[in-house]
């Protein structure tokens, strides 16, 4: 030990044997990480980027900041309490007139439609008739439209100049901010979101637990059997997760419609009168069946990968011990059974909850998941941001799950096929 | 899976009853992708057997429905764009999915685990987040509804596939073949060729198979991203099932049934090819 202090090891060529190690291993990480550079920069630039744009675009508030801005600068110093003065209305007027010619308020009379009903046509019809409008601006708005003479309006205005916003957030959840600035409930016949998030993580835990009624009795199966059988069934697992989800989708269809395969079965058995037949499509039935179908490999295969290590010498050792079969099942095989349960669960679970296109052809109007919301905003009510509100929630739930799945048994342990 | 000579009557009858439970799970896991092959022979534009082909009268079956298919100038669009997206998508991930794939089974990699976790995470955020959040993205820098911006997306769709079978593949390769053929007197080329290339390359076709299939197979990115040009056979048959049911998309999903099944003889003989190679022998 002392030599070696005295006389540090050296390489052929001089260099201490430290140096010249840290250095090779300093080269060998740098070596890796610009291997996996290319991917990772092309993953930030297309994929967490667009992320990280719907999060901003879900706060995002630049409507009324620009398109409004000498009304914004104007609004600055009021009380809030009484109506503003002249100058923020003809500040309006101003920029109203500005927009109109440049012909872009939609997207600020859309935005501000969704914090006070109405306000889209008011700004539109304001807009318009704008060029007849002669000052004193606070009587002509006035007497133009009556919204313009309501407190709500300007504190609406007033808070909306913030460049950036709860209330998308809030309308996710069902809720809105009041004139005054509390959060309220928004009307019940508007309460549609918090329900559709109980429903999808409920539905999604009874498909999880379908999964794993069905799944654990075919793992255990699989991993009973000798190899060569084993193999031949697990093709049959393998088969449905490759083929095409709209395949699978459209099979159960074609199975369970009114006119499909079961009901004709169940008609001309006798079970049932063929005008009473049974709707298990377009509901709550058509989704859980379908989605308990597609999902159920996902089960399979983490539970048969943790059942293959388990050695069957356990359960004979606990049968000659003297334990019934049930007990020694329950006591001993079970709990080691929990990993891939825990594995697979998450798993289908976290699937589970942001399907879309399974809920969306067979889920009619009960059968509706939130990510059926999510599209609706982005395509047809042009929500964007609220769809982008909702999308957020979504992933923060399903990146809790992969967090803790990531504790739990590792993305790395992760096996395809 | 024999019952023990120990078990009692009550225990054979459970395992006979265990198995019938069996053979009924999996008649629900593949029964309804056999029940739609015949079906797409019906001659009658129903999704259900008539009394012909009950009676297996030769009147009630057709083909029709598959020459309806090859004769559309939409499916046979959708078709070609299917295996362009697919294959230019599938081309780009098994790339940038192998290099990265041999730098994270490096000792030395720094912040492995997370580097992987961000990886991987294309697979876990729910398509329609992917979607929305690209369609956002696409449209600001003018790539929406074009077939470079559907590539990307199925690019980032496809990448954890490759990087997890590759990944695996790697981590089970004895880097002492490496030195063996040094020893023996071969060039860094030669060994990559002759040695790496071959054991490495079953992993890397795996992924590529998987990258390709969830292209084909994917809806809510295209649905979203797509312009009318880029309609792929997903979104044909997406349309076809929401607006106007004809039996057409049962001929389609029949060949998407064989096509898959193709695809998993594939994934097989490759499993077996690479067991052989490593000297693993097939229990």
């Amino acid at each position: 030990m002392s030599e070696s202090s005295a006389i540090p090891l050296t390489t052929a060529d001089g260099i201490p044997l430290k140096t010249s190690l840290r250095r090779a291993v300093r080269r060998s990480r740098i070596r890796a990480f610009l291997l996996v550079s290319p991917l990772l920069l092309f993953l930030v630039v297309a994929f967490v980027m667009p992320i990280a744009d719907m999060l901003w675009r879900s706060v995002d508030n630049p409507e009324v900041s620009t398109q409004l801005s000498r009304t914004a600068a104007a609004l600055e110093g009021w009380d809030g309490e009484s109506l503003p003065g002249e100058e923020v209305f003809a500040a309006l007027a101003e920029d109203l007139r500005v927009g109109q010619e440049a012909r872009n308020l939609g997207l600020l009379s859309s935005r501000l439609n969704y914090e006070k009903s109405g306000m889209r046509s008011t700004i539109n019809r304001t807009a318009r008739g704008l060029r007849t409008l002669d000052p004193p601006y606070k009587e002509a708005l006035i007497a133009a439209n009556t919204t313009w003479g309501e407190r709500d309006t300007w504190q609406i205005l007033q808070r909306e100049t913030s460049p950036w916003t709860l209330s998308y957030y809030l309308a996710a959840v069902d809720r809105q901010l009041s004139p005054a600035g509390d959060i309220v409930k928004v009307p019940a016949h508007l309460e549609i979101h918090v329900s559709l998030f109980w429903r999808t993580l409920w539905m999604s835990l009874v498909i999880t637990a379908l999964t794993l009624l069905l799944g654990y009795p075919i793992a255990f199966l699989l991993a009973s059997l000798p190899l060569r059988y084993s193999n031949l069934l697990l093709i049959l697992v393998l088969l449905p997760f490759w083929t095409s989800l709209l395949v699978r989708t459209t099979t159960w269809i074609a199975i369970l419609q009114s006119q499909g395969i079961l009901n004709d079965l169940m008609v001309a058995l006798g079970v049932i009168a063929d005008d009473a037949r049974w709707q298990m499509i377009h509901n709550k039935t058509g989704t859980i069946v379908a989605m308990t179908h597609i999902l159920l490999p996902f089960m399979i295969l983490p539970l048969y990968s943790v059942m293959k290590t388990i050695s069957p010498s356990y359960m004979r050792a606990a049968r000659s011990l003297g334990g019934r079969p049930f007990l020694c099942f329950r006591r001993v095989y079970f709990p080691l059974t929990l990993p891939g349960i825990a594995a697979g669960g998450i798993l289908v679970f976290i699937l589970s909850i942001g399907y879309y296109i399974t809920p969306a052809l067979v889920g009619g109007q009960s059968g509706r998941f939130i990510t059926n919301t999510i599209a609706y905003h982005m395509q047809t009510s042009l929500n964007w941001g609220l769809a982008a509100a909702i999308a957020s929630i979504l992933l923060f739930v399903v990146v809790v799950c992969y967090l803790v799945f990531n504790r739990l048994i590792g993305v790395d342990k992760v096996k395809l096929g | 899976m024999a019952t023990p000579s120990y078990a009692t009557r009550g225990e054979r009858i459970w395992h006979y009853v265990f198995l019938g439970l069996c053979a009924l799970i999996f008649l629900f896991l593949v029964g309804p992708l056999l029940v739609i092959i015949p079906l797409s022979f019906n001659a009658q534009p129903y999704f259900t057997f008539s009394q012909e082909m009950l009676a297996l009268d030769p009147a009630g079956y057709s083909l029709r429905w598959y020459e309806d298919f090859f004769t559309s100038s939409a499916w046979l669009n959708a078709i070609k764009n299917s295996f362009i997206v697919g294959i230019a998508s599938t081309i780009l991930a098994t790339i940038l999915g192998t290099v990265a794939a041999l730098g994270l089974s490096s000792r030395h990699m720094p912040a492995r685990s997370a580097i992987m976790a961000l990886l991987i995470s294309p697979m876990i955020v729910p398509l329609i987040i992917s979607a929305a959040a690209m369609f956002f993205f696409f449209s600001k820098v003018n790539l929406a509804q074009t077939y470079l911006g559907v590539v990307l997306a199925h690019t980032v769709l496809g990448i954890p596939f490759v990087v997890i079978t590759v990944t695996a593949t790697l981590s089970s390769f004895d880097t002492t073949l490496i030195r063996a053929a040094h020893s023996l007197g071969a060039n860094p080329a030669r060994t990559f060729f002759k040695v790496v290339l071959p054991l490495v390359t079953p992993g890397v076709v795996s992924g590529a198979l998987f990258a390709f299939i969830t292209s084909f197979d994917e809806v809510v990115v295209v649905l979203f991203l797509a312009g009318p040009e880029q309609r792929t056979m997903p979104i044909q048959m997406w349309s076809g099932i929401r607006e106007q049911i004809s039996p057409t998309i049962l001929a389609v999903a029949t060949l998407l049934v064989l096509l898959s099944m193709l695809l998993l003889t594939t994934l097989e003989l490759l499993r077996r090819r690479s067991e052989r190679l490593r000297g693993v022998s097939p229990g």
